[in-house]
This record gives C-alpha cells, structure tokens and sequence, in this order.
C-alpha cells in the first residue's frame, strides 16, 4: 500500500483517539447544582441516649450468675436512634434517621445528609430526637439564613452545648 | 455460509481496518494490553516528574500543582498533561482489550482465569485515577473526595465518619499526606500485584508495546499535551459546591450515578456490574478438550512443546524412567487449553516415522491424536481427484476450511495451525499432493496465541522442528483469514491454483527433455 496514505490513515487514528481521550477528560460538564442553587449538609457525630437505663439487679437474677460475675446493676449498651427534620422556611426539607454503629448499636450515630436548595433568604429550622423515650424533639433550633449561589451551609450539632451551629 | 455472530463480524471488520492503515504487526486492536502497558509506563514516569515538585501538604498540593501547570508549563505542564492523558488511554485500552476478548469470545473456558482477574484490575486503575484526582485538592478534587467518602462511610465495616473531614476546616496535613502515600506507592503496587496475576496463566508475555505503535501513541500524546495541557478547576473551599465541574469521565463516572442513589444503592450498582462481568465466563460456561499427554516412550526431552506452549502448562522435570535422556516434560492439565501446538512441537511428531504403524510422538492430544491427523491425512490425498491436487490446512477457529472442498481440493481442521508438524506439509508434498495450502487466524491475531507464529518460524527454519529444505516452498502457500475473510481465501486459493497450475505445466513440459536425454 501506498506508504503516505498509511501514514495518513495512521495520523487520522491517532488523531481521532486522542480526541476521544481529550473529550472525555473534561466534557461533557456535569452539572451538580442549577446556577441558583446551594447546599445544606448536614454533618454530625452524635452519642444519642441510652434505650433503657441502669436499674438493681434482683436477688433472684445475682443467684443464677458465678460469684465473680454478679454486678449489682444491668446498664443496657444500646443507643436510641437519631430522628432528624430539616425544614425549610416551614416545607419538611428531609426526613432524615440513622441508627448508631456498633455491633451493639452502642456507639455515636454519623449523619451526613447534603440537600440542595434555592439561593436567598430563608428560615431554616431543625427538629431532632435523639431519645426513645422522648415523644417530640429533644433539641430545636430556627435561624434565619441568607444562603449565595453554590454557597455550602453546614448544619452541625454541639452535644456539650446542646446546640446546633450553622456555618 | 457459517453463522458469525454479528459482534464478532463487526469487531473482525475493525480490525481489518486497522490492519489496513497499521499492519498486522502494529494493529492497535490486536496490542491493547501492551499498550495499555505503555500508557502505565507514561504514567509512571510523568508521575516521578510531577512527585519531584509535588507538595504533599493540604495547604500547598493545590499552588504546587499551579506551579507546575503555569510557570514551567514547558516541563512539568507537559508531565502533567501526559500523565492526565496517558491514564485516560490506559482506562481506553483496558475497555477496548476486555470488549475484544469478550466479542470474540476470548473469555470463557480455559482463559477463565484472565478474564476473572482481569475485572477487578480495572478497578485497581480507576481508583489510582480517582486518588489523583483528589491530590490537586481543586474544586473537583473536593468534590472527590466528598463523594468518595460517603462511598466509604456507607460500608457497613466502617465506624465513623470519613466525609465529615472535608466540611469546614477539619482536614489535617496527615491525612493528606496518607493519600498521598496510597497514590505513589500503595496503589500502585497493588496494581502491579494484579497485573501480574492477570498473566500468570500465560508464557512469553509481552508487556511493551511495538516499536512502532509506542512511538505513533507517545507523539499524540505529546501533541495533545501541548494543544490541550491538563488544567485544574479553583482552588478547593469546603465552603462552595460549584454548580459545574468538568469530570474526568473515565474515572469519576461513578459519581454522579450518586446524585440519584444514596451511597449504598450505589455500591450495589457498581458491584453488581463488576460480579456479573466476573462471572460471565461461566454464562453459560464452555468446556476445554482433555489436556495433551505425554507418551515418555516417544519423548527425549528436548523441551520444546514447553517453549512453544502459550498457557504455561508444560513444565520440565529430571526423567522417572530411567530413559538415557536428562529430562522428560509433564502436563498441568489444570492449565492446558488443549491447543495441540505441543504436538506441532514435538519432533516425534514427523507422519514420516512408523509408516504402516501406529505413530504416536512425545506428546499428543486425546481427542485428536497425531496418528489420526495422518490417516486423516492420508484419506484426503487418496480422495483428491484433478490436475492440481490440493491439501488445505486450516484451524477450528478461524474461517471453517471445511467449506472450500471441492473436487481437487480437501481440507484438514486442527485444534490450531500450530498444532501441525512442519513435517506434515512435506508429507502431503510427498504423498501425491500438488499444493498445501494453509490458512489459520489472522497474522497476530492467533486464537491460541502463538500458533501460527510458530508455524511461520518452523517454516522460516528458525523455530524447531524446522520444515526441511526439500519440501518445494512454492507449492506451500499461507494465507490467513479470520470466520469472515471468506471472499478474500476464496480469491487467494483461486491463484494459487492457477500458481499450482502453472507449475505443473511447467513441469509437465520439463519431462519428455528429461526422458530424452
């Protein structure tokens, strides 16, 4: 075959993978976000309380254990799970509910939630359960926030406070 | 006509293409894994270039890389871009080199094994992708890392919270510097821990490109990086989420599969994919032949069938029979792809030896021993009928030969072409045939590897056994031709009988000056 139209036929080849190559290494743009458009996230480690709490163990229960196994009181290790609303200017944002890690369940719950939201001024309020034995929230927080295109706000929870800090 | 299956059509039509702009030698769909390879090799070095300037830290990846990208654009830009492109291609070729095994059904039966290990290797490479990404700490190496993290934190192993690192002002230097670690030394080793038991399976592996295609792929690569040179998006801010990002898709298509899955549903996704292209060897499953055997009353151990085998499934040992000779060779049955290229290698292979007896060689196939290919052999020189009789040889898995027979030609299958003794062409020379001719998979593209490689070498005289000097070579015509090459055999063998023709006349018209003198 003619060397220069195999030459050529070559260079097209080339040309045409590295293009492919070039292509795809950028294009098409993902679009994660519309251009009015922010994102909430949340992101915690919370210790939930205790399902059940400490209490005596009776006679009847010490006699059946060995000797040297017969602690006076049965602290229960499981956590409560987390129940968490994120409401924005009052429309329920997401329902979020995670249950602590462990085997035993009796370790922090991690939550980590992103929602993507308008841009602007609005009224943000996060409703949380962290109690079984609790019927409602166990901690409430509103603010009002002004949140910029592509801005991230972090919804965070202080468990020493008690508080939830948006930064 | 024979049925194709239209995959393999098209794929087998590519190929032509690109054997009719490279040649069989340089065709880049016939050297996917070496270049795949080659493009590791640019990595690698474009990466030592780029760990000379690179800062590991949180706070100076970033400017680093903008160092390198702006300011010495002309070095360190380029090692950049190379390295950004070269991973791209590699990501190309792994693709291309699974979708051409798996259209020409190079994956199920005795290539079990490189197919099954040959998956997760792709995810070994897209990971060291991805944890690249993540060390220009950009926008999109934020983005990254985000997303990766609540990949992990949605395993059910782990305790705490990875992705809660990359909000606010939680990230350290160390764990920077760990991801570092992993990009420059660990993943890799562990890819190269893959590779190697992705070939373990096969002999002679070649693991560089040729010459040719190494040298045509680095200068696009090169003339890529210079017209389009790889760039970051801004600097990383735990405080932003750009609404655009231009993603690597070749590596961070996962990702945005997440905006849809939660991080769990997306694990399923993935490794429901990566298990069902694992287990596709086994849908349905194909049955291998029984494994060659050795007859050690017929073997003096030169070792050649263990040279020529291309799985690496003929070992040699110190002899247990007490024979004169040194060693003797043994089968791993568990590795034997019953090719029967080891019976073209065996010397005691030669139709010539036991005449009116049973032959049996060194080594053979169960299934279709050297003696039947003979008598086999011999049935279809006394069946030729014509001026111009001619011995087609062809192999079970390129075109079907038995569809040329007609008067004055018959055809002969083997395993491979490869599995044919040199010596059996010189027999049908001898025996009454006119003409052999030979076809077989596409040059380069041997079914079996190296089949009719060695059968070219053997017929060059520089591969043992040697077809002997006295077999006239311009009555022995090769011409390879895949399942779809039927029209170009059909006007090949066409010239060569009228080749075949010619000669005999010329022949024919030598005799009675002969007979005179």
């Amino acid at each position: 075959m003619n060397k220069v139209l195999r030459y050529g036929l070559q260079a097209f080849n080339y040309a045409l993978f590295m293009g492919v190559v070039w292509y795809f290494s950028i294009y098409p743009p993902y679009h994660q976000l519309d251009e009015d458009q922010a994102v909430i996230t949340l992101s915690f480690t919370h210790a939930t309380k205790l399902r059940e709490a400490c209490r005596k163990k009776t006679q009847e229960e010490l006699s059946k254990l060995a000797p040297n196994m017969r602690l006076q009181m049965d602290c229960p290790r499981e956590r409560s799970p987390l129940r968490l609303e994120l409401y924005l200017d009052d429309e329920l944002l997401t329902n979020a509910s995670a249950e602590p890690v462990g085997f035993h369940k009796d370790q922090s719950v991690n939550l980590f939630q992103r929602v993507k939201v308008k841009a602007g001024e609005h009224r943000l309020r996060v409703w949380m359960n962290d109690d079984v034995n609790v019927i409602g929230a166990t901690y409430e927080h509103e603010q009002a926030v002004i949140l910029k295109p592509e801005q991230q706000l972090l919804v965070d929870f202080n468990a020493g406070s008690g508080k939830f800090m948006l930064k | 006509m024979n049925f194709v299956n239209p995959l393999r059509r098209a794929y087998l039509a590519m190929e032509a293409w690109f054997t009719f702009a490279f040649g069989a030698e340089w065709n880049p769909l016939y050297n996917m894994g070496r270049l795949a390879f080659f493009f590791f090799w640019v990595v690698f070095i474009s990466g030592l270039y780029l760990f000379i300037f690179f800062d590991t830290s949180l706070s100076g990846a970033y400017s680093s890389v903008e160092y390198m990208t702006h300011e010495q654009w002309y070095a360190a830009g380029v090692m950049r871009s190379l390295h950004r492109y070269a991973s791209d291609a590699a990501i190309i070729t792994i693709v291309l080199h699974m979708f051409r095994e798996f259209a020409l059904g190079r994956f199920k039966g005795f290539r079990w094994f490189s197919w099954l290990s040959g998956v997760p290797t792709l995810w070994f490479v897209i990971t060291l992708g991805i944890t690249g990404y993540w060390l220009v700490w950009d926008e999109l190496g934020l983005y990254v890392a985000m997303l990766s993290s609540q990949l992990i934190d949605a395993l059910p192993f782990i305790s705490g919270s990875m992705a809660r690192n990359f909000i606010g002002d939680q990230l350290s230097d160390r764990f920077f510097s760990l991801m570092a670690f992993l990009h420059f030394l660990g993943q890799p080793l562990f890819l190269i821990f893959a590779l190697w038991i992705h070939v373990k399976r096969l002999s002679h592996v070649k693991v560089t490109a040729p010459k040719g295609l190494a040298i045509g792929s680095f200068v696009s690569l090169l003339a890529l990086s210079l017209a389009a040179p790889a760039v970051s998006h801004k600097a990383a801010d735990a405080g932003q989420v750009p609404a655009v990002l231009n993603l690597d898709w070749f590596y961070l298509n996962v990702y945005p599969l997440m905006d849809y899955y939660p991080a769990g549903q997306t694990w399923i996704i993935t490794l429901s994919i990566t298990f069902v292209l694992m287990l596709l060897p086994w849908l349905p499953p194909k049955k291998t032949g029984p494994a060659a055997v050795v007859h050690l009353d017929h073997c003096n151990g030169c070792e050649q069938c263990a040279e020529d085998c291309p799985y690496d499934a003929i070992s040699v040992q110190a002899r247990t029979d007490g024979a004169k000779f040194e060693n003797e060779v043994k089968v791993n049955p568990h590795l034997c792809a019953a090719c029967g290229i080891c019976v073209g290698s065996c010397p005691s292979s030669n139709p010539f030896r036991q005449k009116g007896k049973l032959l049996v060689t060194g080594i053979d196939m169960p299934q279709m021993p050297i003696n039947d290919i003979r008598e086999r052999m011999n049935a279809a020189l006394a069946s030729l009928t014509g001026e111009n009789k001619i011995i087609i040889m062809g192999c079970d898995n390129a075109l079907d030969v038995s569809r040329l027979e007609e008067p004055g030609l018959e055809a002969l299958s083997l395993f491979c072409i490869g599995m044919m003794p040199a010596s059996l062409v010189d027999y049908a020379l001898a025996n009454g045939a006119d003409g052999v001719f030979i076809t077989g998979c596409r040059s380069g593209d041997c079914y079996h590897r190296f089949g009719n490689i060695w059968l070219d070498k053997r017929f060059e005289g520089s591969r043992q056994p040697i077809l002997r000097r006295r077999a006239e070579r311009a009555r022995i015509e090769v011409f390879r031709a895949a399942a779809t090459d039927s029209s170009n055999l059909q006007k090949e063998l066409a010239e060569f009988k009228a080749h075949i023709q010619k000669l005999n006349n010329e022949k024919m018209a030598e005799q009675p000056e002969s007979a005179h003198e």
